[in-house]
């Protein structure tokens, strides 16, 4: 089966310095895959790439075959197929819990209202929410902001869901929240790409972990083996630091 | 949430309570002193001067104020309503131009050019220039269906406000984080959605207290449509000062065009108190 997602040599600068250098992944379908690495190894560009909010410099992302860093795709039906979560949850602060859900299933998918309504009440009360729709997302604590902002993404039902980093805003005791949601999709068969600096996290939900260095892929497999045995020195090195930082 | 406990202040926080009691009183006492120690030196100082009967007769008649009241109160209705036009003209024009010099890519460069041109000119004229260009040279080419002094008058009003209202438009739109727009885009919204539904709201509530800043501003300024003829508050006042060979009508327009302002500088706190606390600001 052709992978949902296939990046092949992308390349990406920012002012001189090189982001993400030839970098190869493929992402099969109900594939969880983590990307871990320093700040700076290329993860969230890599994510914002394959959302075309960033444009290659070199390189190309097949999403299900369709070729869309070609620029002739129309990006914004592009988007409309994968879902992306932000760090910074990035809700619209003037819209309530449920407006920031319908905006994108009612305007740009044309779903009718009550029908789109009905499925975000559904997802709402399954990430315990079902009491919040008509809050302004400032009324929400970080972790709720942020299951808001993943049921954003999910109710318009995308191919690929793209996690940047979705805890690391987030205090210890609200991390379990967003994590679960997350193992809960996973069972759910959603295919996801997350980049993430929680380990033990990557261990249990990723069916694949992606250690990148210098924007290019160093090494991947099993989480078991890249976190449990390495084979690159780069990568044990970051984990013995992750490790004293009690990250694992 | 109330509070269904039986907790009662303990005596340390009763102390507290008294105290800052007290503080508070002796505050309002003071403030109410020193108030009136300058109020009072003021009045003495201002009636003592060697002028003030004079000043007083010809500034402040009570007759000659109720007998000007009718006609400037006539000159103030027309510019309420020149007012009510051109702000809500002015607004759609600059609004429209803000949009029109975020828009991207080759087609739309002219509209760009089209659009910071008319910024940076009409900032730059002077309003009565443009006001005498509107209203004496434009009729001059006689075309047919030629609108009144007045409409022209407010036109030339709407453009040069528009063009201060655009800046004030732009600087909202370029206020809201490009998170935001990364979001909007990420979920397939178009350029237009994003600015429809993401951008422009955020941004029109944050300029709400300069926008009507400059509503308050223009306020003042249709008067001046008044030198290409038609009568307002001040032109009415002015004629009445001429009447009367006294200055108290001035005073009278003076204190109709503050009491004009208050509901409109009421309504700007009010619009974003309201913004705040619906964006719960109140915890």
């Amino acid at each position: 089966m052709s992978p949902v997602l296939q990046c092949r040599g992308l390349r990406k600068t920012f002012h001189g310095s090189v982001v993400l250098d030839s970098l190869d992944l493929d992402v099969a379908e109900h594939e969880v895959v983590a990307l871990i690495g320093a700040s700076g190894s290329g993860k969230s560009t890599l994510l914002r790439c394959v959302n075309l909010l960033e444009r290659l410099d070199d390189g190309t992302i097949h999403l299900g075959g369709e070729h869309i860093t070609d620029p002739r795709a129309d990006a914004d039906r592009v988007r409309r197929q994968i879902g992306i979560v932000f760090q910074a949850y990035n809700l619209f602060p003037h819209m309530t819990v449920l407006q920031n859900i319908l905006l994108a299933p009612v305007r740009v998918h044309r779903r009718a209202r009550a029908e789109a309504e009905q499925a975000a009440r559904t997802w709402l009360d399954r990430v315990g929410l079902g009491n919040r729709a008509g809050d302004y997302p400032d009324r929400l604590s970080g972790g709720q902001q942020q299951r808001v902002a993943i049921v954003r993404a999910l109710v318009n039902n995308p191919r690929l869901l793209l996690l940047d980093e979705v805890t690391s805003a987030l205090d210890p005791e609200l991390v379990g929240e967003v994590l679960s949601m997350v193992r809960e999709l996973k069972g759910d068969g959603m295919t996801m790409v997350l980049a993430t600096h929680e380990m033990g996290f990557a261990k249990q939900v990723a069916d694949r972990v992606v250690f990148l260095d210098g924007g290019r892929v160093l090494e991947q497999g099993p989480p078991e083996q890249v976190l449990g045995d390495p084979v690159e020195a780069r990568t044990r090195q970051f984990l013995s630091r992750i490790i004293e930082a009690g990250r694992l | 949430m109330t509070i269904t406990d039986t907790w009662r202040p303990s005596a340390v926080e009763q102390e507290r309570i008294a105290y800052r009691r007290r503080r508070a009183i002796r505050s309002v006492l003071l403030a109410a002193a020193s108030t009136a120690v300058l109020g009072t030196l003021l009045a003495v100082g201002v009636t003592n001067s060697p002028g003030w009967p004079r000043v007083k007769e010809s500034f402040f008649d009570l007759a000659v104020a109720q007998d000007s009241l009718p006609a400037i109160l006539d000159g103030l209705v027309l510019n309420i309503e020149l007012l009510i036009c051109c702000a809500l003209g002015a607004m759609a024009l600059g609004l429209l131009i803000a949009v029109l010099r975020t828009l991207r890519g080759p087609v739309a460069f002219p509209v760009r050019a089209l659009a910071t041109g008319y910024t940076y000119g009409f900032r730059g004229v002077p309003l009565i220039i443009v006001l005498y260009v509107m209203t004496l040279g434009v009729p001059g080419l006689r075309l047919s269906g030629m609108p009144s002094t007045l409409v022209l008058g407010g036109l030339a009003l709407v453009i040069v406000y528009g063009a201060y209202l655009a800046e004030v438009f732009r600087a909202g739109i370029e206020s809201v984080h490009p998170s935001q727009l990364a979001a909007a885009r990420s979920l397939g919204l178009t350029y237009r959605q994003t600015m429809r539904h993401v951008v422009l709201p955020q941004a029109v509530r944050r300029v709400a207290p300069p926008l009507l800043n400059d509503t308050v501003a223009l306020q003042k300024d249709v008067g001046l449509v008044s030198l290409a003829g038609p009568i307002d508050a001040v032109r009415a006042a002015q004629i009445q000062v001429a009447e009367h060979f006294n200055f108290t009508p001035y005073i009278v327009a003076g204190v109709l065009f503050v009491l004009l302002a208050l509901p409109l500088i009421g309504v700007t706190d009010w619009v974003t108190l309201r913004a705040a606390r619906r964006q719960g600001a109140r915890s």
